[in-house]
């Protein structure tokens, strides 16, 4: 390995060691509000860089990532509640027998929150990826719906629309923000690997793909499960930093909310993604005074319940027009061009001549 | 000289309109084959059939001795037949190097899984496959160009790549799609020299369809004419040049009484 290269990888294991040391101390010193506010970026972080996946490198038009968000929250929460607290909740229809006695601990949860979700992935993928683009769209957000209704409705396991209460709370930075470290070094490194490309491949030129050999087919399967499969970690770690879920969270809008992070992060890069959603997440708390009753100018002004998102509209529309790429665009965050903004240069210059 | 790709009495229908219509084609190993005809002759569709992206309506496409027809694209490029595209379709995200790398995906011999926690037998796959994408680049003289932008390389650069990228899937049959499109009277003529040296380097068998003239009857031992997707004419430069049903085709009926 040449010099600059170690380096560049001695960087990234200190700023890793750095967060875990930050997330540490924070826990210890930082009121349990600005806690809670940086677990819930850590779940959207981890929502946007799945939806990225399909989205901004396998160019998906998918939009039913509530709906695996969903089956993520309720796997994991239906499987960590505590035996009594299901006997008081499930009152209109008791739980399932084989449900009722299960309290497992957090983590495997998590990851079978994860898995349940990525196996909706692949059966509701198998049909709806012969589609593409709008028809893509529509579909999957016609199976998200279906997802959230069918929760709905299957009383004796999700209690239907008056969704669970009581689930195990957990309020440790180290759960989420290691959840979503996981979840980038993972996303980084399949967009590296030659799967990433074969991806990529995909998004650029659909037929010059197939002509290369790849099965676009399964290759969008694959992305589309894989996404599939994070989305229900998000969710999973949303039941647990929120603990009372109900069905009508997972409505199309959520979606429109991670869609909304992936494209003011930049479809196509990883750091926009996590950056975009530390932005949204702070701004949703700190734009909360817009919803409260105003004095504008002698005016008196109600408090409007969803002002906030009329601003991230705007906000979006705004991106739209004039700074389509978003953030980062298809840029990712990279030691080089920090070392060379700082004037450290390597001693000779390199091709970047490392296979990923 | 075996037989490499036949087809039998091909014909591609969309809706009413007969694009191609009972095509009988031989290739032998080792020809330079051109494919011509007037414009919405069906040439490109001939292709899109024979390389499986569109499925034909009856007939058969027989590759290597084997039935090819109705098969996917990207089973058929395993076969060892690529192409090029009359637009160039290159991956405009990634660079020249990346692009013909995509080729040797299919050809890993890692898990995804391996990728993921870097494991040596994925890291060696991807090297050797880096390394051998770096020799054909150098055999192509792309190598000067290799970390660039595949968008940023002038036209001519660009053509060559997308051969370069259809050469890394390691085919037995190369069809090229208007190779010399755009190009100007040197250019063509370096593209001529280019096909017959790699034809020669790495084995192959070229189809090709050409409007330049000078292209086609300069590298092409037979040559096929379309026209409304029959076959017009078939035979070497010279038969085609002085074959009426061609010039009438190209140049319309001949007016005796002039």
């Amino acid at each position: 390995m040449e010099g600059r290269a170690r380096l560049e990888l001695m960087l990234t294991l200190i700023v890793v060691l750095l967060t875990f040391g930050v997330l540490y101390i924070a826990q210890g010193n930082m009121n349990s509000f600005y806690i809670r506010v940086l677990n819930l970026a850590a779940i959207y972080a981890i929502l946007a860089l799945s939806l990225n996946l399909i989205l901004g490198f396998t160019g998906m038009f998918s939009l039913g990532h509530a709906g695996f968000m969903c089956i993520g929250s309720y796997v994991a929460a239906i499987l960590t509640m505590s035996p009594a607290s299901k006997e008081i909740i499930y009152f209109m229809e008791p739980i399932h027998p084989w449900l009722a006695n299960v309290e497992w601990p957090i983590w495997p949860a998590i990851l079978l929150g994860g898995i349940i979700a990525a196996l909706f992935g692949f059966l509701i993928g198998f049909p709806a990826l012969r589609l593409r683009d709008d028809y893509l769209a529509i579909a999957t957000l016609g199976f998200a719906e279906i997802i959230r209704i069918v929760v709905t409705n299957v009383i004796p396991i999700t209690n239907g629309a008056l969704g669970l209460k009581n689930i195990p709370s957990v309020d440790s930075l180290l759960v989420y923000w290691g959840c979503a470290i996981i979840t980038i070094f993972v996303l980084m490194r399949i967009i590296n690997s030659s799967w990433g490309y074969a991806f990529k491949a995909i998004r650029d030129n659909e037929i010059a793909a197939q002509a290369m050999g790849i099965n676009i087919f399964k290759h969008k399967l694959m992305s589309f499960t894989i996404g599939a499969f994070f989305a229900g970690i998000a969710g999973a770690l949303m039941s647990f930093l929120i603990t009372s879920i109900d069905p009508t969270m997972y409505r199309f809008t959520f979606t429109f909310q991670i869609l909304l992070i992936v494209v003011l992060g930049g479809m196509g890069s990883l750091s926009g993604s996590v950056i975009a959603a530390v932005i949204f997440s702070i701004a949703m708390e700190v734009l909360r005074f817009v919803e409260q009753p105003m004095n504008l100018l002698g005016m008196e002004v109600p408090g409007i319940p969803g002002m906030r998102m009329v601003i991230f509209s705007l906000a979006l529309l705004l991106i739209i027009l004039f700074y389509r790429r978003g953030l980062m665009g298809t840029n990712e965050f990279n030691w080089s061009w920090v070392l060379n903004r700082l004037g450290i240069r390597s001693s000779h210059r390199v091709k970047r001549g490392e296979a990923n | 000289m075996a037989e490499i790709l036949r087809t039998e009495q091909l014909s591609m229908e969309f809706g009413g309109l007969r694009a191609v219509a009972d095509l009988d084609l031989t290739i032998n190993e080792g020809e330079i084959i051109g494919l011509i005809g007037p414009n919405g002759a069906g040439k490109t569709t001939v292709f899109n059939v024979i390389t499986g992206v569109y499925r034909p309506t009856t007939g058969r496409v027989i590759f290597a001795g084997q039935d090819i027809t109705g098969w996917r694209p990207d089973q058929i490029t395993a076969q060892g037949i690529a192409r090029t595209f009359q637009n160039i379709r290159l991956f405009n995200t990634m660079s020249v190097l990346e692009n013909v790398m995509i080729a040797k995906h299919v050809r890993l011999k890692a898990t995804l899984s391996e990728a993921i926690l870097g494991l040596p037998r994925y890291r060696k796959a991807r090297q050797e496959h880096y390394q051998e994408c770096l020799e054909l680049l150098e055999k192509v003289q792309l190598d000067d160009v290799a970390f660039e932008q595949a968008t940023s390389l002038p036209y001519g650069k660009q053509r060559r790549l997308e051969i370069a990228r259809a050469l890394a899937t390691e085919p037995k049959l190369l069809l090229l799609d208007e190779p010399a499109a755009g190009m100007n009277p040197q250019e063509s003529l370096e593209l001529m020299e280019f096909v017959q040296r790699i034809r020669q380097e790495f084995d192959l068998t070229v189809f090709m369809i050409e409007h330049h003239m000078e292209v086609v009857m300069g590298v092409c031992q037979r040559i096929y004419v379309i026209d409304y997707g029959v076959n017009l004419a078939e035979g070497n430069p010279e038969e085609i040049q002085n074959n009426e049903k061609v010039i009438e085709a190209y140049l319309g009926a001949v007016d005796t009484n002039a």
